[in-house]
């Protein structure tokens, strides 16, 4: 049944490429996640209302237009400043070129930044005050609290959002492949179209993205499992 | 972005001159995916939760699978997979219909919002609280007749919220139909960014005519639960 035509290596370095890309935004974006939820909940009014505007605009706004837009505006921007830099100072030539892979990483991570937020600001939320204040009243520093008190906690009640969070980012990298990047699904295509078997390759395609979702939904049931230690449940 | 708005207006809104395009094109992929996967969820979601294994399992493998993979591949297969087939191609109604985008972006989506809308209505049906379906069978209902009056009624009322999410994350999956030569919005846009090479300015129209398209539907939603969900109001 697997008779890959040759297509083996590509497909698996594909596939490769998709997992790399899903891990790399999701480490974007959870670190915008923290970010932006401490922004959304800091006391600076311009702070908030900044976090505010990125979250409402970016979850408004398909991600695939948000993509489009960022992949293509980014180099331009990004050329805009290099002859600005070298303009500057003559001496230096200097040349940023994006790839589309960077690119992905980029515009995923600013994109799910943003859910992020949103899943983090409520698990912020959910940590019980006297939490904080028993953290404080015993000397330690901010860095300290969120260290040792608040990100444990809180990661208990974000990990169902941010499971749901990763299984969408998994899926959102299908898009890349329309700016160019040969994930999974653009070796795939190459190999429907050598072999005019588009059905049977896109259907492996298919079949991969499933194995990755279903290992994923494993590990977020043994990670649940692992920051619910301690809580005692209501037996009903 | 004033040259594009100049420009594109009217193909961002309504036709080209020749198609229906534009934000016409998105709403109408929009309603039809949607009502396709509302009338499949529904009868799907009662499925679902049976007692018989036999019942609810393929329905379970069918949310699982595509709930399990992007929608662009399922667009792919729908769109350039089936039209690879032999028998597809030799079958002249089949080959009529998987040779037009709009057709198979439509099957496509419609199958994939059922499946999400399916696992929506099938917790929101396994939410019934006890005590109503104890009441309807002591007055005496059918099973028939304790679906269409209480448990059905009930189960959408307390979906809707969720429900508001997946319309509104359907919206956003629209952008993908202009992989498959289907002119909505995002394709104007693209034909814009083609023509002029200002990325920035054509993206964000597009993006601008989507946020307000959201913007809408969670008015319209919110007045909806206001309606529906009356009731739980404090």
């Amino acid at each position: 049944m697997f008779d890959l035509a040759g297509y083996g290596p590509q497909i698996f370095a594909g596939t490769v490429t998709t997992v790399e890309l899903s891990l790399l935004s999701l480490a974007v974006s959870f670190v915008l996640g923290l970010l932006g939820a401490s922004a959304k909940l800091s006391k600076n009014r311009y702070l908030r209302g900044g976090a505010t505007v990125y979250t409402t605009l970016i979850r408004g706004v398909p991600d695939l237009v948000l993509m489009l837009l960022i992949f293509y505006s980014l180099q331009i921007w990004i050329n805009d400043l290099t002859d600005w830099l070298n303009n500057l100072q003559d001496s230096i030539d200097f040349e940023v070129q994006l790839n589309p892979f960077t690119s992905g990483v980029i515009t995923l991570g600013f994109i799910y930044g943003a859910y992020f937020t949103e899943t983090f600001r409520g698990a912020f939320l959910a940590v019980p005050k006297g939490q904080m204040e028993a953290a404080r009243s015993f000397g330690m520093r901010p860095m300290l609290v969120f260290r040792r008190i608040l990100f444990p906690q809180m990661m208990r009640f974000a990990l169902p959002g941010l499971g749901n969070n990763w299984q969408v980012i998994l899926k959102a990298t299908a898009l890349v492949s329309l700016i160019g990047l040969t994930d999974v699904i653009k070796a795939a295509q190459n190999a429907g179209e050598g072999t005019f078997r588009t059905f049977y390759f896109m259907s492996i395609a298919g079949l991969v993205y499933l194995v990755l979702t279903t290992i994923s939904n494993l590990v977020l049931l043994a990670l649940e499992r692992k920051y619910m230690t301690g809580v005692r449940k209501a037996v009903l | 972005m004033i040259y594009i708005i100049q420009n594109y207006w009217k193909a961002f809104l309504v036709t080209d001159g020749y198609n229906m395009t534009g934000v016409a094109m998105t709403l109408w992929l929009l309603v039809s995916s949607c009502a396709i996967g509302f009338c499949l969820a529904l009868p799907l979601a009662i499925l679902r939760n049976a007692r018989n294994p036999l019942i609810w399992g393929p329905v379970w493998l069918y949310t699982f699978i595509i709930r399990g993979t992007p929608l662009y591949v399922q667009l792919l297969i729908v769109y350039t997979g089936f039209y690879s087939l032999d028998f597809v191609r030799d079958t002249a109604p089949m080959a009529a219909f998987f040779k037009q985008g709009i057709d198979c972006t439509i099957l496509a989506f419609g199958l994939n919002t059922a499946a999400y809308t399916t696992e929506i209505f099938a917790g929101a049906i396994r939410d019934t609280p006890f005590g109503e379906v104890d009441a309807g069978r002591s007055l005496g209902m059918s099973q028939a007749t304790l679906y269409r009056r209480i448990i059905i009624p009930g189960a959408l009322r307390r979906a809707l919220p969720v429900y508001s999410n997946e319309v509104i994350l359907m919206l956003h999956a629209t952008t993908l139909a202009f992989t498959a030569t289907v002119p909505d919005v995002l394709k104007i846009a693209n034909d814009a960014y083609s023509a002029t090479y200002n990325p920035f300015a054509s993206f964000s129209v597009a993006a601008l005519i989507y946020l307000s398209i959201s913007f809408c539907l969670i008015f319209g939603f919110k007045k909806a639960e206001e309606h529906f969900l009356a009731f739980l109001k404090p």
